[in-house]
């Protein structure tokens, strides 16, 4: 580390209170405050707008493999979508998609 | 559906997403380690910031001698997300007092905003108070789990066997929590919409390429709502 110790912990700082006002930010400041229907309606699809496509490059380009597409990975993504869809249940998925994923990581490596 | 009942549930809901946390912790705490971090400045990432991705985009940047403030802005716009997921909480919690929605943001992460929501959008009638009790029943185990594990890997070292393909618990663990949230047209729409545009956006820096794809799928979601209600209302 190149860093001063007050430089890091500036960082470490200045990081995790930036990170709580963005935490709190709307839900702070409008509170019970009604909001117009077409800023709800956008809202309604916040969840579905962010997450997918986090973690698309994760399935697709790993950094653990330099951002190649990697056959393990990608099975075990598509595995737990089916699971998900076929148990609509997040424990099983979750639990479904890992031994899939340790599964061919032993079967293959 | 009581507080207490929905604070259990929380619990319940929570519990297997521990399996993504104690990983994501104890390599976060190994990592930082190794980059030389101490022990205090490791458990101030994970305590006081609480968001493994920025952490580790801090820390890759941290490890690559990055000017302190690039370091604090980069790390932070990974974290612009945080505020998407405050405003679409806004309408079901902005009912309770501000120091109740001053402790929901302190454990607001992405595992216990995507289960608390799905949670509101199924069960509309439940009580501020009871929605409250499930996004800290979700919390529960996670917080405490995350610090615990992140001080292991910077207090024990490596005990994961190099090679693992431990990274990959991120996208089984939200492949989870999204594809229940897909049961209308408009929330299958946004979320292509969102795989194609962090595709299309991978190369802006600081990771504002998944905002642009956010904000876009969000709008593309809404919109195809919208129209269905125009056709259904015409």
């Amino acid at each position: 580390m190149i860093y001063s110790e007050w430089q890091i912990w500036a960082i470490i700082l200045g990081l995790g209170l930036g990170t709580y006002l963005l935490r709190l930010s709307f839900l702070g400041l409008i509170g019970s405050r009604p909001m117009p229907e077409w800023v709800l309606r956008h809202l309604r699809y916040t969840a579905v707008a962010v997450m997918p496509g986090l973690i698309t490059p994760l399935i697709l380009f790993p950094q653990a493999t330099d951002g190649q597409l990697e056959p393990v990975r990608l099975s075990a993504a598509l595995a737990t979508i089916a699971i998900s869809l076929w148990t609509r249940n997040a424990t099983l998925t979750i639990l479904g998609g890992a031994t899939v994923l340790f599964g061919l990581h032993f079967a293959l490596g | 559906m009581t507080p207490s009942s929905e604070y259990w549930r929380g619990n319940r809901d929570g519990l297997p997403l521990l399996l993504v946390i104690a990983p994501f912790g104890a390599v976060f705490g190994v990592v930082a380690t190794e980059a030389g971090l101490d022990i205090a400045q490791v458990m101030g990432f994970s305590v006081l910031v609480i968001a493994g991705a920025a952490q580790f985009v801090a820390l890759q940047m941290m490890v690559e001698h990055a000017p302190a403030l690039i370091v604090l802005a980069a790390s932070l716009a990974v974290n612009l997300r945080m505020a998407m997921y405050s405003a679409s909480l806004a309408p079901h919690l902005g009912r309770l007092p501000f120091w109740k929605r001053a402790l929901v943001s302190y454990v607001m992460v992405d595992q216990t905003y995507a289960a608390a929501i799905l949670r509101y959008e199924n069960q509309p009638q439940l009580s501020p108070q009871a929605r409250l009790a499930y996004f800290l029943g979700v919390a529960t185990p996670i917080v405490p789990i995350w610090y615990l594990f992140t001080w292991a890997g910077a207090a024990l070292g490596s005990a994961v066997p190099a090679g693992l393909p431990i990274d990959f618990a991120v996208p089984i663990t939200f492949i989870a929590l999204i594809v229940p949230m897909l049961r209308t047209l408009p929330h299958v729409v946004a979320a292509l919409v969102s795989i194609l545009g962090a595709l299309f956006f991978a190369g802006l820096p600081f990771n504002l390429g998944l905002m642009v794809a956010a904000l876009l799928a969000m709008v593309a979601g809404a919109e195809t709502e919208r129209r269905m209600a125009k056709r259904r209302g015409a």
